[in-house]
């Protein structure tokens, strides 16, 4: 096994090679470029299709193409340009077809800044476009589950036809860490409902998400929402770090549960009795362990880059059985290990609810 | 005995839903008859627009993908990078096209992509009940230019023929028209020449087919071929605009 010292955004985008992805598409916006650009170099050397789109609009609509046609498809941008994809996600979500975004998120709103935040997560995990639907959505915490994420998400998108989200931020996109990268996998592009050509198939494949004649869309419906209700019930996954004997438990995701655990590192060092709870799926939502957390009379606080978007869903887990704090910073902002060391601290001081 | 003419074996049996006189269905079963002509059929892979042939994959015998509005040009690219071997086209209407789809479709071109665009231009957005496009004639009354389209205040039509053709991409662009026999026959025969083209690996080909929309312009079937001769075509005239023997020069 290969031990290489790499930035997460490039960890990412030879993870998806490994995977077996051979379709680039995407369009050019800061902090995402090594994505892009690593995939400009490294697909010709593998047989693969990398193409710099016109627009975010049509680099998602090259997706909603190539993976319906069975490829392993991918394409990465960050938070404007997430928002110019929704509209092709909505179909992908609606077809059916599998693929993996990356949203290596910056501030909002509007044009924001290039600094990391994790303002998006309302939109990565609620739908984001138009309709009832939900992307798994994956929370990477280091460049090395940048790499193992990434494998998974498109194993989860074929197992499910169903879109990916890789929901990364400025900093895990551009800090450079060691991994492990997983040896070369051959995957090809048969699928049984994929647009291949009928090659004497009795019927065509049709990648459609129109349902207006009679109960069409209702029919539609329901079996999405069967389809995430098995997504809920297999595919939740969480860090719990010290939490058995934790009467505080930080819920933080991605960078902020790496400033986080250094915090409650120094607090265990001292005593105090302080775990940390890391969603790795922010869709499906860790909510069965944070609910069972509560009725063992555990308090929360959230630490999150936005104003409080994450906290809502440890809310809705919690449902009033324990005491859910929260501390954030605006976009522009990242907390610092003193920081939320000190808002622990403060919050154990007062005692509990 | 020879049989010499028949139901494309392209098309499905279904019944369409496009009005009476409506020209979709003949420039359907061109697009079949060409299929069947060049014996494609297991390797064509079609994109179906938002508007009204939305339901094409309904029509033809052939794996298909429905796309958004004007974004047919760009799922056409994914399919086609996946499966370079198959025969990709995308069938699209005006307002589809010509304006929520500039981006795709003058990108797609300028890519030289190696698919068919078979475009519709019948002046009007059909399927969401005869809005002004930006192929409606000036002075053409539709429910969006009530009073006519005032090019002072709207702007005039695009000839996306033309528009395309001064674009180094595209291998073969011709418009046709499906008014008469005639030029019916003539717009199979550049359906036909365009698949031929992708076949060929020559890049990207596009027919501008200008059609009929009687229900939104207020005619009769007839009357509407008749507009269509007297008033689109010397707008929008007939002909090829990029050809492969231009390409060959280069």
């Amino acid at each position: 096994m290969e031990r290489v010292m790499m930035k997460g955004n490039e960890a990412l985008a030879e993870g998806a090679i490994r995977a077996g992805c051979r379709f680039f598409f995407g369009y050019p916006i800061t902090p995402q470029n090594e994505i892009p650009e690593y995939m400009a170099r490294r697909m010709p050397e593998v047989n693969g299709v990398f193409l710099q789109a016109e627009s975010e609009v049509s680099a998602i609509n090259m997706i909603y193409g190539a993976g319906g046609a069975g490829g392993r498809a991918l394409t990465s941008s960050s938070s404007p340009g997430i928002s110019l994809k929704q509209e092709g996600i909505s179909y992908l979500a609606g077809a059916q077809v599998p693929c993996v975004i990356v949203n290596v998120a910056r501030g909002g709103p509007g044009l924001g800044g290039l600094g990391p935040s994790q303002s998006d997560y309302f939109q990565a995990t609620k739908g984001g476009g138009h309709g009832d639907y939900h992307l798994i959505v994956y929370a990477p915490g280091t460049a090395q589950e940048m790499v193992d994420l990434i494998g998974l998400a498109f194993d989860k998108a074929e197992e499910y036809r169903n879109p990916v989200m890789i929901l990364s931020d400025a900093i895990m996109g551009q800090m450079m860490e060691p991994v492990v990268l997983p040896e070369m996998r051959e995957v090809t592009a048969d699928q049984p409902w994929a647009t291949t050509g009928k090659k004497g198939r009795a019927k065509p494949n049709v990648i459609n998400s129109l349902g207006i004649v009679g109960e069409d869309l209702e029919r539609i419906n329901i079996e999405l929402q069967e389809k995430y209700k098995k997504i809920v019930d297999n595919e939740i996954r969480y860090e719990a770090d010290g939490i058995d004997d934790a009467d505080l438990i930080v819920v933080a995701y991605g960078t902020t549960s790496r400033v986080a655990r250094s915090a409650l590192n120094m607090l265990r060092a001292e005593g105090k009795k302080v775990g940390l709870l890391r969603p790795i799926t922010l869709w499906p939502f860790p909510k069965p362990i944070l609910s069972e957390l509560a009725a063992e009379g555990k308090r929360f606080l959230v630490v999150e880059m936005s104003v409080g978007q994450l906290v809502e869903d440890v809310i809705l887990a919690v449902n009033d059985r324990a005491k859910v704090d929260f501390f954030g910073k605006l976009n522009g902002s990242v907390p610092t290990v003193r920081e939320v060391y000190n808002e622990i601290n403060a919050l154990l001081q007062k005692g509990g609810a | 005995m020879q049989k010499v003419f028949g139901y494309p074996r392209a098309l499905t049996s279904k019944r369409t839903h496009y009005c009476p006189g409506c020209t979709h269905g003949i420039v359907h079963r061109l697009v079949a008859e060409a299929i069947d002509d060049l014996g494609i059929q297991e390797q064509t892979i079609g994109i179906a627009p938002v508007g009204c042939a939305v339901l094409a994959y309904e029509y033809f015998d052939v794996d298909f993908q429905e796309a958004a509005h004007g974004r047919a040009p760009a799922v056409a690219t994914g399919i086609k990078r996946v499966h370079p071997d198959a025969v990709v086209f995308s069938y699209q209407g005006d307002g589809d096209l010509a304006s929520i789809g500039t981006a795709e479709i003058v990108h797609a071109a300028a890519r030289g992509e190696n698919i068919t665009v078979i475009f519709i231009n019948n002046t009007v957005y059909g399927m969401t009940g005869g809005q002004m496009a930006p192929t409606t004639l000036p002075g053409q009354k539709t429910t969006t230019s009530p009073y006519g389209r005032d090019t002072t205040k709207v702007g005039f039509p695009i000839r996306v023929s033309e528009m395309l053709a001064t674009l180094d991409g595209p291998s073969y662009i011709e418009r046709v028209s499906v008014h008469d026999p005639k030029h019916i026959i003539k717009a199979g025969r550049a359906i036909r020449k365009a698949f031929e083209m992708q076949i060929a690996g020559k890049g990207f080909s596009l027919v501008e087919v200008l059609s009929t929309c009687p229900t939104n312009w207020g005619l009769t079937p007839i009357k509407a071929l008749e507009r269509l001769k007297e008033q689109m075509i010397p707008y929008y005239p007939l002909g090829v605009f990029r050809s492969p023997e231009e390409v060959a020069e280069e």
